[in-house]
């Protein structure tokens, strides 16, 4: 445990030390400041001329639906970046040689590193989520039901994003690795397409698609979640179905939470599994 | 006991075999010395016995402990060959970050580094980012981490590549208080000047297989080249002469003659017998053979054409 502690501060030192902790930080704080400037004018235009038949809750959770969005999409970028050269870049430099010659468990190596990155996700959402709830409670007292259980959903993405790049890093060089990350959320966002047209026509291929897809890459899937969860229940019976952009036409199955927590957990077995039957 | 002990260690990578058949026996506290030409499997041997590479066959024992056995790795140190670390980290940070991993205790790694640190040369740099470290400061930097738990065996791949004459006397000087210690250490090394100096033992290594090992202390089983002139070298002479020994050679006309004993102590026969068979001897000189002349002699002509 003291092995993983140790190669779990070292990763977030490193992302220290190499700024690209700075880096989301700055952007995280550029998007808050865009999003509360935003947020402030829309709130105020609907003061300024009220309409009887859109209440301004329901822009509110319009709008904090769509930052949240954009902080998902930052979220799910981050969790590729920091760690698409975390063992790749090491493997190719021989920087590993003389850490894994160490007394030491390789597996140790792998979850120091895991959980490192989460740490820093965890924080990312954190600042971003959580700000841009915050704002939005700050300026119209709304509050969307289920906040803490859509921020861990929101983290988990992250996390999913992440772990899929441990596990490609241990193979594969850092160029392959990126390529390969981003061409896979892109299918479990395209999927996430593919299955909401296909139940809009009731094409069931299109939704096996989807969902196969959505296996490979939960991560969209899980975003659909999050808009059920954060949409208060009153708005749901009233036959709403999510803000307008964000309308859920096939409504995910609970299984999908579960499948992408133990889709995590086979992901770090394997990256284990591939990092301690590697030569260097 | 024996500080490493394989028997047919082999390994390959798809077709080739970089190493067919690795047997050694290396006694503990010896300095220990591992040539052989580019590409002969030097690195994938060392790379095998500390687990970095697993073998395709064959077995070892490190310290009486089986190959690739975790905790016997705390008592071993390794300077990589490619000597590249975490560029982000200072000097003493990196020490300690390698301290953690052997496993050792805040104390002991708070004693340990900055007495490494002096003994590399690198005592003012310990604040240094290793990104601005040249090339020799970071393979010095690589010597610290491998020495830094107080190793029984210690694996040097060509510990000297990046070094000014200043930092080879010094890993020489290290390896010989290492000796004193009676710590084992396995060299990988291209300089056979240095090899001479700090060796006890070497092994040749060619195309994956080990073909010779030699003891450099022991001086009087060793060839001996000698060079004759004589007042009239005839071509009978040069037929006498082989029986006692190889190589025997006209050397360009000037009346010297050539060849390789078995060893120094057939010097006086050869002496003698020259003189009682009438020849007039002007000159006789006997030169032993030396790391360099062994190398050509074992690898040779053998090398380059993997
Ligand atoms: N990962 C690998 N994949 C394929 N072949 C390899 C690999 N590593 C080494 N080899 C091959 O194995 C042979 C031995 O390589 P090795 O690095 O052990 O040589 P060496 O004796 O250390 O050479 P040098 O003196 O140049 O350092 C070489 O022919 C090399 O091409
Ligand atoms: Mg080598």
């Amino acid at each position: 445990m003291n092995i993983v502690l140790t190669i779990a501060q070292l990763t977030i030192r490193e992302s220290q030390r190499r700024r690209i902790l700075w880096i989301g930080l700055f952007m995280g704080l550029a998007f808050l400041t865009v999003f509360g400037l935003g947020f402030h004018y829309i709130i105020l235009e609907f003061e300024r001329f009220p309409d009887a038949h859109i209440p301004v809750r329901e822009i509110a959770l319009a709008l904090q639906i769509a930052g949240l969005y954009v902080v998902y999409f930052l979220t799910v970028m981050l969790g590729i970046l920091i760690a698409v050269a975390a063992l790749s870049g090491e493997i190719d430099s021989h920087i590993i040689e003389s850490i894994v010659t160490k007394p030491i468990r390789r597996a140790e190596i792998i979850l120091g590193k895991w959980l490192g990155f989460a740490v820093i996700i965890a924080l990312y959402t954190l600042l971003l989520a959580g700000g841009t709830s915050l704002i939005v409670y700050l300026r119209s007292g709304f509050v969307t039901p289920n906040l803490g259980y859509g921020l861990l959903i929101i983290f988990w993405q992250g996390v999913i994003a992440m772990t899929l790049t441990i596990i490609g890093g241990t193979r594969l060089s850092t160029l392959a690795n990126g390529g390969l990350a981003f061409m896979l959320y892109g299918i479990g966002f395209i999927g996430g397409w593919v299955e909401q047209i296909g139940a809009l026509f009731r094409n069931e291929t299109a939704v096996d698609l989807g969902i196969l897809s959505s296996l490979i890459m939960p991560v969209d899937v899980l975003w659909r979640h999050i808009i059920m969860l954060l949409t208060p229940a009153s708005m749901l019976d009233s036959g709403f179905d999510g803000p307008v952009i964000f309308v859920v036409v096939s409504r995910p199955s609970e299984a999908m939470l579960l499948y992408a927590v133990f889709y995590v957990f086979a992901l770090l077995l394997g990256a284990v599994w591939s990092f301690t039957t590697r030569d260097f | 006991m024996l500080a490493i002990d394989t028997v047919g260690l082999r390994k390959e990578f798809g077709e080739k075999v970089a190493v067919a058949d690795l047997t050694l026996k290396v006694q503990q506290g010896e300095i220990f010395g591992f040539l052989g030409p580019n590409g002969a499997g030097k690195t994938t041997s060392v790379k095998m016995l500390l687990g970095l590479t697993r073998p395709t066959s064959g077995r070892a024992t490190l310290l009486d402990h089986p190959l690739g056995d975790r905790l016997s790795r705390a008592k071993m140190g390794f300077l990589p060959e490619h000597f590249r670390f975490q560029e982000w980290l200072r000097a003493d940070e990196f020490l300690d970050l390698h301290g953690r991993l052997y496993g050792m205790s805040q104390q002991a790694r708070a004693a340990a580094i900055p007495d490494l640190l002096e003994l590399v040369g690198l005592g003012k740099r310990a604040a240094t980012k290793l990104g601005a470290f040249s090339k020799g400061m970071l393979q010095r930097i690589g010597l610290a981490q491998a020495l830094l738990n107080s190793p029984r065996l210690v694996f040097l791949d060509e510990p000297t590549s990046g070094l000014d004459p200043v930092g080879r006397r010094l890993v020489r000087d290290i390896i010989h208080g290492l000796r004193e210690e009676g710590t084992t250490v396995f060299l990988n090394s291209h300089l056979l000047g240095e090899v001479e100096l700090t060796c006890d033992r070497v092994a040749f290594i060619r195309e994956g297989v080990v073909v010779e090992t030699l003891d450099l202390h022991d001086t009087h089983t060793e060839q001996v080249h000698v060079t004759l002139r004589v007042g009239q070298p005839t071509p009978e002479l040069l037929v006498a002469l082989e029986q006692f020994g190889r190589e025997v050679a006209m050397d360009d006309g000037r009346g010297r003659v050539s060849l390789t004993l078995p060893d120094e102590s057939h010097l006086p026969g050869l002496a003698h017998w020259l003189t009682h068979n009438g020849h007039t001897l002007y000159e006789l000189t006997p030169r032993t053979l030396s790391l360099e002349d062994r190398f050509m002699q074992i690898i040779g002509d053998h090398s380059g054409d993997t």
